[in-house]
């Protein structure tokens, strides 16, 4: 299969074609057609996507199975992974069925909620094997609407305010990467990822309106960069969209954001903003780390006096986000690594995290922390579940929360040990939060009258914890599945990112002693 | 061997929380427990077996990222083979106790199934304490560390009805995230510097650490100091040693047996333990031992003044293991690892005895812990009473005095009061003589208010009081062995000649002449602690000099001091650490100091609680004030909620309100947000959801575009 990226990045898109060209009707066994068919769909993708996996070399820290193409207007399609991108199109992959199979419940327009999640699959996808720059501003963009929808229709009460705010924030934030995504057409006269990676774009300082900017056109190309990939990460203080959507998206919605979109700003640091803007990159370290230090504090107080579960989680997200961004721009071995399991690790357990609110949503159609209490006593088996994935959130050793959490902070120390300590307090918040979430809502008595007749988790819901719960104890007990894959492909981004900090330090002295 | 002692409480843990559904409660929890009995042997078989090496076994792969490599692994040496008897001894004991207390527990209703949830729980834990005590890296310890502090939450919440079990679970697990957020700090700190977590190589490069300067925060530290201090913030948190001690008198919410094995006897040890596995490390740091010296003192200090004139039972005995393990740190800080070891050991049988002794009052009394409301039982329940009692004479230390005859405390606690004398500060040996006159008098008291005096308190819970099962009692007979005779046994290795301790701890000695010779500490110092410690009457008259080696060897009364590089043996003491020979040269008065500490604290509590019993409740009464303040913990919770959690929780509602809402979407609406009103607007009236259906299809066209030409020219 020499095409096997484009065959997984499309299998769900013509799932989506032929769901809304031949399904018709909207009974009740048109619905449970679009329901299989969807997940038939994303767990065929999901299986051939092993296949992405099985014939990935970890030694090679360059692109494999890269595929490339003309396209119309001159522009190219070309698709490739490396170390950095193909455990995101994994991520991807296993998520989809399960959100798929959390949504059975949806009565709504089930065909077109089918077809916007399965196209949202093939745009996410896309973004995470794009090696072509317009390709990857054109599956980066296109991925915003199919969410927007998903808030905006099958949202809650708030839904149209949340979509927008969601919309706006994001696109807004692009509108600066599409100015620099010209920019360097202009400088480097290709739109292609890999050449783009080796040219190296000029790090002299010139004045801008009478402000000098260090490290020049790197670091105007850095913040336009940033601008959308912060918004997206969401980092501090540009954050305030995820709780609104987080709380007003369906529960799939909810753990396809938490999961794999917000891992599109982490990717796009890694992909674009330290390999490509090294020096820009360099320049701006201390306020990134800064700014991820401060999320992790400030989203973890605020998450303490949330009277919301999903708002709770999301705040919770953002402070996990904290520490990718603080990994990613330590640029040590650590950290980067760190960053990565982090993220892939996040995709586990807030997904899960959120597919457990929505398990007492679908019973009490409520959010609100204060309607519920004492579920231990009717619901065992979910408290179990609740237990292991608030654990996690707080990173326990032994499960995959620790590693990303312990690695980023390793990584961060060895370049700034204020920073180190200000975000490992979140450590102890986040035991805060998260336990007293989990005290409110599990433990306790049984009082409340609505609360008497719950039930248990069904099988559905057991069969969506069960792979979650499995990757979440695997990777914390043997993290070298993720480690092994991603370890050569981060060692070289950081050698290139220090040699190229070392030639500009050198072209800079050389400059000065002239 | 090894291995099987390490996973047999986890498979047990599975096995009982997962398949009592299958093979009913009752095998589940003997499921459990023979498992535990199993690893409890084969420690025992370790324990008489190790010859002293250190052996590593590598289990699996763990955390690898560039230079950082961390396995599953088992270090097995001296400090491990000691731990790993002290937990599996306890917690089978505690396994089988569990048996007879949790049965008909009255907070539980009818038809609800708890007991295999506990067993599993206490499984759980010893499986996470065991991976604590074998770590062979720090990260691995780590995993340990937190793994019981996950058990302990369990646990101390078991009973999720209680509102107060809850807090006091939370508050656990919290407090103890303040000391593993040091304990972190100071891992990243060690891999900065040394490149590596595996002991091996810390304990290699500590020489050179020791004159490494680490830039931290605000300023420029000597690395090790830093590392030292960091890691004991993390041993503050898990021993509740003051400051970070609040957690563990509110964790007596958990049931009892609980309290025994986790809270008394094993968890609240690690602290202790980690101070002694890093002893390379703080060989070199005299900063931080000390201390770890001086708020060891404090803790033994403040935690006995508090157990004074508390009225539950439970609370009493935890306010004594506060204050123990601040002897243990004492112990450690000074440089006697292995003193601080032995009183880890002896501690955890006879206070695991005081509390399921405890337990079994409990049990007696229906499940009432105020000692106002007992009185007189020691007729009813006489086997309970001589346990609280051995239970009593060990941790009073009650012995022969300058002699090695007593019970367990009174060796490893006079010997850590000697070593304080010999090594410390003034201030730290005279907090631990009145420290220990405390924990006499409020020992006794116990004694007296519950099996003494007349009954009190409801009579018809008086009548029925009965004698627990045998499943409590066997429990409670082991543990009264190990209160006896643990000190007279081990004394020698823990506490003994050098040559003793060394092949103990696997510690190369060299015969002090030699060693004279070539090492370069002051002779005078070493000199003076031998002779005195070869003949006590000789003490200060003969003058100091070289000359008194010859003439001892030629005695033929060999005298070793420890020799070795960091690393060699299970603990490391530095060839300049005289500790041990000074606390053995130490004057009469010292040794002799506990006893009579020990015999005021029982005079004073019999004059208080048998002769004249009115004699209390005047002088708290005289002495309001001081009352108040002892009884309400020197206000430690009352400051903690008033400059922590509350501001604390005030600051996130003014970030969340102000910050998130007034100022970043107040900024970013009035910029760019204007248009949302515009579209929302828009959006209303379109409630039939046509602007969606024309967005919708818009996307599925760009879609099906981008698909068309993208399979159409990108496959070729």
């Amino acid at each position: 299969m020499d095409n096997i990226l484009s065959i997984v990045t499309f299998i769900p898109a013509i799932a989506a074609g032929i769901l809304a060209l031949f399904l018709h009707g909207d009974d009740v066994a048109a619905q449970r057609n679009a329901k299989w068919i969807a997940l038939l769909a994303t767990t065929v993708t999901f299986l051939v996507s092993i296949g992405i996996y099985t014939s990935f070399d970890p030694s090679n820290t360059g692109f494999q199975m890269v595929e490339e193409g003309q396209w119309l207007m001159g522009l190219k399609y070309k698709m490739g992974v490396d170390g950095i991108s193909v455990l995101f199109v994994l991520l991807t992959t296993f998520i989809m069925p399960l959100t798929i199979l959390a949504s059975w419940n949806v009565t709504d327009r089930v065909k077109e909620y089918m077809v916007a999640f399965l196209l949202l699959e093939t745009l996410m996808l896309g973004v995470f094997m794009a090696l072509d720059l317009v390709l990857f501003y054109l599956f980066f963009e296109a991925g915003l609407i199919p969410m927007f929808l998903i808030i905006g229709i099958w949202g809650g009460k708030e839904r149209i305010y949340a979509s927008f705010k969601f919309f706006l924030y994001t696109f807004l934030g692009s509108v600066l990467m599409l100015v620099a995504m010209v920019t360097m057409y202009a400088d480097a006269g290709t739109t292609d990822i890999p050449a783009l990676m080796t040219h190296q774009f000029s790090s002299e300082g010139f004045s801008v309106l009478g402000v000098y900017v260090v490290g020049g056109l790197q670091t105007l190309m850095f913040l336009a960069f940033f601008a959308s990939f912060a918004v997206k990460m969401p980092m501090w203080p540009v954050h305030t969209w995820l709780p609104d959507a987080h709380v007003q998206a369906p529960t799939a919605g909810s753990v396809v954001l938490a999961a794999i979109l917000l891992k599109m700003g982490g990717y796009g640091f890694l992909r674009f903003s330290l390999p490509m803007f090294p020096v820009g990159s360099a320049v701006m370290t201390d306020v990134v780390l800064w700014m991820s230090a401060i999320a992790v504090v400030y989203t973890s107080l605020v998450a303490l006096v949330q009277e919301d579960m999903k708002k709770l989680i999301a705040y919770s997200s953002v402070a996990h986000m904290g520490f990718v961004t603080m990994g990613i721009f330590a640029a040590t071995q650590q950290g980067v690594d760190g960053a990565i399991f982090q993220m892939l690790s996040h995709g586990f357990i807030s997904a899960a995290l959120f597919l457990c609110v929505g398990v007492i949503y679908d019973r009490m159609h409520t959010r609100d922390i204060e309607a519920y209490g004492g579920l231990v006593i009717r619901m065992p088996a979910y408290a179990l579940v609740f237990m292991l994935f608030t654990m996690a959130n707080v990173g326990l050793p032994g499960t995959s929360g620790f590693v990303g959490e312990f690695l980023t902070l390793m990584g961060t120390f060895q370049k700034n040990t204020w920073v180190t300590a200000v975000a490992a307090t979140g450590v102890i918040f986040s035991a805060g939060y998260a336990l007293w979430l989990y005290r409110r809502v599990v433990f306790g008595d049984l009082i409340k009258e609505s609360l008497k007749s719950m039930t248990d988790m069904s099988t559905r819901e057991r069969l969506i914890f069960a792979p979650l719960i499995v990757m979440t104890i695997l990777l914390g007990v043997y993290p070298s599945l993720v480690t092994d894959v991603i370890g050569n492909s981060t060692a070289a981004l950081i050698s290139n990112y220090d040699t190229a900090l070392a030639a500009a330090e050198a072209a800079t002295q050389t400059a000065a002693s002239h | 061997m090894e291995t099987t002692i390490l996973f047999a409480p986890l498979v047990g843990a599975l096995l009982c929380g997962f398949g009592w559904k299958f093979i009913g409660e009752k095998a589940a929890m003997w499921t459990a427990t023979g498992l535990l009995f199993l690893a409890c042997l084969l420690s025992w078989i370790v324990f008489f077996t190790f010859d002293g090496h250190t052996q590593q076994i590598e289990i699996m792969r763990w955390i690898e990222s560039g230079s950082l490599s961390t396995s599953w692994a088992i270090r097995l040496d001296r400090l491990t083979a000691i731990m790993l008897i002290v937990v599996t001894t306890v917690s089978s004991l505690v396994h089988l106790y569990s048996f007879g207390y949790m049965d008909h527990d009255p907070q539980w209703r009818e038809g609800e199934s708890y007991k295999p949830r506990f067993f599993a729980y206490l499984s759980f834990f010893t499986f996470a304490m065991l991976m604590l005590v074998t770590a062979d890296n720090l990260v691995q310890m780590f995993f340990g560390w937190e793994g019981v502090g996950v058990a302990s939450y369990l646990l101390i919440g078991f009973y999720y009805r209680k509102p107060s079990a809850n807090a006091a679970a939370m508050k656990a697990f919290i407090v103890n995230r303040v000391g593993d957020f040091g304990f972190a700090l100071g891992i990243f700190a060690l891999f900065f510097l040394t490149d590596s977590i595996n002991f091996s190589d810390i304990f290699a490069s500590a020489p050179t650490l020791a004159d490494t300067q680490l830039h931290f925060l605000w300023g420029e530290w000597s690395a090790i100091e830093v590392i030292c201090v960091l890691l004991f913030i993390g041993a503050m948190g898990k021993s509740a040693q003051l400051i970070l001690h609040t957690w563990l008198p509110d964790a007596m919410e958990g049931p009892t047996p609980v309290s025994a094995l986790i809270h008394a006897a094993t968890m609240v040890t690690a602290g202790v333990f980690l101070v002694c596995r890093m002893s390379p490390l703080m060989e070199f740091a005299p900063g931080a031992t000390g201390f770890i010296t001086f708020l060891g003192a404090s803790t033994a200090f403040f935690a006995a003044t508090v157990g004074l004139v508390q009225t539950d039972i439970k609370r009493v005995i935890a306010y004594s293991t506060c204050s123990q393990l601040g002897y243990m740190f004492v112990a450690a800080g000074v440089g006697m690892y292995s003193a601080a070891m032995f009183h880890l050991l002896t501690h955890a049988f006879f206070k695991a005895l005081l509390f399921l002794g405890a337990g079994s009052v409990i049990n007696a009394m229906h499940h009432e812990q105020e000692m106002t409301e007992y009185g007189g039982l020691r007729k009813k329940i006489p086997y309970t009473f001589a346990a609280m009692m051995i239970g009593t004479l060990a941790i009073t230390g009650v012995g022969i005095p300058l002699t090695t005859f007593g019970f367990a405390g009174f060796l490893s606690k006079d010997a850590i009061i000697e070593s304080a004398f010999a090594g410390g500060t003034g201030y730290a040996f005279w907090m631990l003589v009145i420290a220990a006159a405390f924990t006499s008098f409020y020992s006794w008291r116990l004694i007296f208010l519950t099996f003494y005096g007349e009954e009190r308190g409801d009579k018809h819970t008086h009548e029925h009081a009965h004698e627990s099962p045998m499943t409590m009692l066997i429990p409670l007979g082991v543990l009264s062995l190990g209160a006896v005779f643990s000190g007279m046994i081990w004394y020698g290795n823990f506490f003994g000649h050098a040559d003793k301790v060394g092949k103990f701890y696997g510690i190369p000695v060299a015969e002090a002449s030699e060693h004279a010779e070539a090492g370069d500490h002051g002779n005078a110092d070493a000199g003076h602690g031998e002779d005195v410690a070869h003949a006590d009457t000789s003490h200060g008259d003969e003058a100091v000099a070289d000359d008194d080696h010859g003439e001892e060897m030629a005695e033929g009364d060999h005298h070793y001091v420890f020799a070795g590089e960091p690393g060699e043996g299970a603990i490391y003491i530095a060839p300049d650490n005289h500790v041990l020979d000074d606390a053995h040269a130490a004057p009469k008065w010292v040794k002799v100091s506990p006893f009579v500490a020990m015999l005021l604290g029982f005079i004073v509590a019999y004059w208080f609680y048998i002769v004249n019993t009115s004699l209390p409740a005047r002088l708290a009464a005289n002495q309001r004030p001081l009352y108040l303040f002892l009884l309400n913990k020197w206000y430690f919770d009352e400051i903690y909620d008033a400059i922590f959690v509350k501001p604390t929780l005030a600051l996130g509602r003014f970030l969340w309100k102000r910050g998130d809402g007034n100022t970043i979407d107040g900024f970013l609406n009035g910029v760019a947000m204007g248009v949302v009103p515009f579209f929302t607007r828009l959006a209303g009236k379109a409630q039939t959801g046509y602007i969606f259906t024309y967005a919708f299809w818009m996307v599925l066209g760009i879609a099906a575009l981008v698909t068309w030409m993208s399979i159409g020219g990108g496959a070729h």
